[in-house]
């Protein structure tokens, strides 16, 4: 390959950047719905997650990248696997029965209205080409200190709002853990109660 | 403030060179550094324990790591029966991927000039920096997940399940002595780090994030990456007498060799990030000769001295128990770091705001700990009465039934 060539094909990255990227989300998404078992659907979706993450390094979303992988594949499918391996993954799940009346229609639907509305996006907005207004290409160390100066001004309410809702969760959380303990001693005093019981 | 040639769009053929000699390099070194690791280890732990260690492969032993190697890749590979093939193969890679990438963001030293190129002795500076060292440790809890469930078989999940609560608990408060650093310099980027921490108090004091932020960020990140390492003590996930070996337990050949190395890479790297944020990194004074060997020399011999601690460590301190090692991260450790980073960032504003914050967080941690301690006896009161209600059903003496 010429040196020229080369340095043309590198130096404008975003459609080669954009297929791979675009490429793994969907092979990760597939494998989420095709993989019979609940752990290899869950390691498929952490695939999607990276897929996500490399698009918006294409974005000049640097921060979002880190969060993206930090937070959701990081923490959240961690949780997940955590479930799934907690409750066991032997047991095969039972996919004959709906657990939602009219649930596979009503997905069918979303789904269609989910594609036409992206489609009907891609009319306008394409993901390569013009880079988010928030962050000049070539500039991108300025980006954290952007997000942190728009969401500590313009969108400070919704951030607020976000970080009360997750201390709501985590007081129900704490709520519900608790309850398990006094219920156990509830059912050791009804125990204790039915010994007095066989005592007579 | 440099900017890594990659992100500012000019990408000419010999930037691409340069980044890719600097992976080799970098992974050469890194290998070579693993390999004397090990022997550096087991020649000191031998000495602590009054023993000679490894003394047969090459001139004391230096060697020794090499003639592992290449036993290790000749066995043979065992997958168990009941394992889940793909998640098993794919695990070990899980852990050494995370393990290689992390190291790119060191700055091992300062700037180069090749060629009419400045080079900065760092495979690579992104914009987010350090967060792509906690991206890289929360991917490696996957490894470790993954090895432990996939085995099919009962010790190694245990370990996992231990493992990955420990390094995903410890995390956080990781990451809130970290972002005490990021608060001080304004900046995410390891270079940027590296270069605010150059000069000095009075001309005598390094104006290192060591003592620029207090002692505390420190020593916390310290135990916290001890505990993310999973290394003495608290490798409660290995521990020989209650799991056999933890979540490597059924692993052979050269798959275990890939965990292996992945964890001592693990151990220079986080003694090298110990050395990027709270001890300046490849700063230091130059002595004399040619300028660039000193940075690169003063950041040899200070992440040396944390691999030296984490030996020393290893033979002096006893396993944590587990809950132990929980309270330690839950209730000291993120509480103190999170405290911290707020006093800190009131001193950011005015001297008196910190001074406040500080004088208010003391009062607060007194208080919170008189109610620990003061829950702590009420708890066991509680659970002596519930054992004693216990006692009638549980006698064994009294017939059964009616």
């Amino acid at each position: 390959m010429e040196p020229s060539m080369f340095a043309a094909a590198i130096a404008k990255p975003d459609l080669i950047t954009f297929v791979a990227a675009a490429l793994i989300v969907l092979a990760g998404a597939f494998g989420v719905i095709t993989s019979r078992n609940p752990v290899h659907s869950a390691l498929s979706l952490v695939l999607t997650m990276f897929g996500i993450a490399i698009l918006f390094i294409e974005q000049d979303a640097q921060f979002l990248a880190a969060v993206q992988v930090i937070v959701y594949a990081g923490a959240i499918v961690v949780l997940f696997l955590f479930v799934i391996m907690l409750l066991g993954v032997d047991r095969r799940e039972v996919f004959g029965r709906e657990f939602l009346r009219g649930q596979r229609p009503l997905a069918a639907v979303a789904g269609v209205v989910g594609l036409a509305e992206v489609l009907l996006l891609a009319r306008t907005t394409w993901a390569t080409g013009a880079h988010a207004a928030n962050a000049p290409v070539g500039n991108s160390y300025n980006n954290v200190q952007k997000i942190a100066a728009e969401v500590f001004s313009a969108y400070l309410l919704p951030f607020e709002a976000t970080a009360v809702l997750l201390v709501i969760a985590v007081l129900a959380a704490v709520y519900l853990a608790r309850r398990v303990v006094t219920a156990n001693a509830e059912e050791e005093n009804s125990e204790a109660v039915q010994g007095k019981a066989v005592d007579r | 403030m440099g900017q890594d040639p990659l992100f500012l769009g000019h990408i000419s053929i010999g930037v691409v060179i340069i980044v890719l000699v600097k992976v080799l390099v970098a992974f050469a070194a890194l290998m070579v550094a693993v390999m004397l690791v090990i022997w550096f280890e087991r020649k000191l732990i031998s000495d602590m324990q009054n023993r000679i260690g490894p003394n047969r492969a090459g001139p004391w032993g230096l060697l020794q790591t090499l003639a592992d190697g290449i036993k290790l890749f000749f066995k043979e590979d065992l997958i168990p029966d009941k394992a889940d093939r793909f998640a098993f193969k794919l695990a070990p890679y899980l852990v050494l991927v995370p393990a290689l990438v992390a190291f790119t963001i060191i700055p091992v030293g300062g700037v180069v000039h090749i060629f009419g190129h400045t080079v900065q002795l760092q495979v690579a500076d992104p914009p987010i920096g350090i967060l792509l060292l906690l991206a890289m440790s929360s991917i490696s809890v996957y490894g470790t997940m993954l090895a432990g469930w996939s085995s099919g078989s009962k010790y190694p999940l245990l370990g996992a399940v231990r493992a990955s609560a420990q390094m995903v608990s410890y995390e956080a408060a990781m990451g809130l002595s970290v972002a005490a650093v990021v608060l001080l310099t304004g900046s995410l980027s390891t270079r940027a780090i590296v270069t605010s921490q150059a000069g000095s108090f009075f001309h005598i004091f390094p104006q290192w994030n060591i003592l620029r932020l207090g002692v505390v960020p420190f020593l916390i990140f310290l135990v916290a990456a001890t505990a993310e390492l999973n290394r003495p003590p608290f490798d409660l996930t290995e521990a020989e007498q209650e799991l056999v070996g933890g979540y490597v337990t059924e692993y052979s050949s050269i798959r275990f060799a890939l965990f292996f190395l992945s964890e001592f890479m693990n151990a220079i790297t986080m003694s090298a990030v110990i050395v990027t944020l709270f001890l300046g990194g490849p700063d230091g004074p130059n002595l004399g000769g040619p300028s660039f060997i000193w940075p690169i020399l003063w950041f040899l011999i200070k992440t040396g001295a944390f691999l030296f601690f984490y030996v020393w460590v290893r033979a002096a301190l006893p396993r944590l128990r587990y809950d132990q090692l929980m309270d330690l991260g839950w209730k000291l450790l993120i509480p103190v770091a999170l405290a911290w980073l707020l006093v800190v960032a009131g001193m950011q504003v005015s001297r008196v705001y910190g001074l406040v914050l500080f004088v208010i967080f003391a009062a607060a941690g007194a208080v919170l700990y008189r109610a620990i301690t003061i829950g702590r006896e009420t708890g066991s009161e509680a659970e002596v009465i519930m054992t004693f209600r216990k006692l009638p059903a549980a006698d064994p003496i009294r017939p059964e039934g009616d």
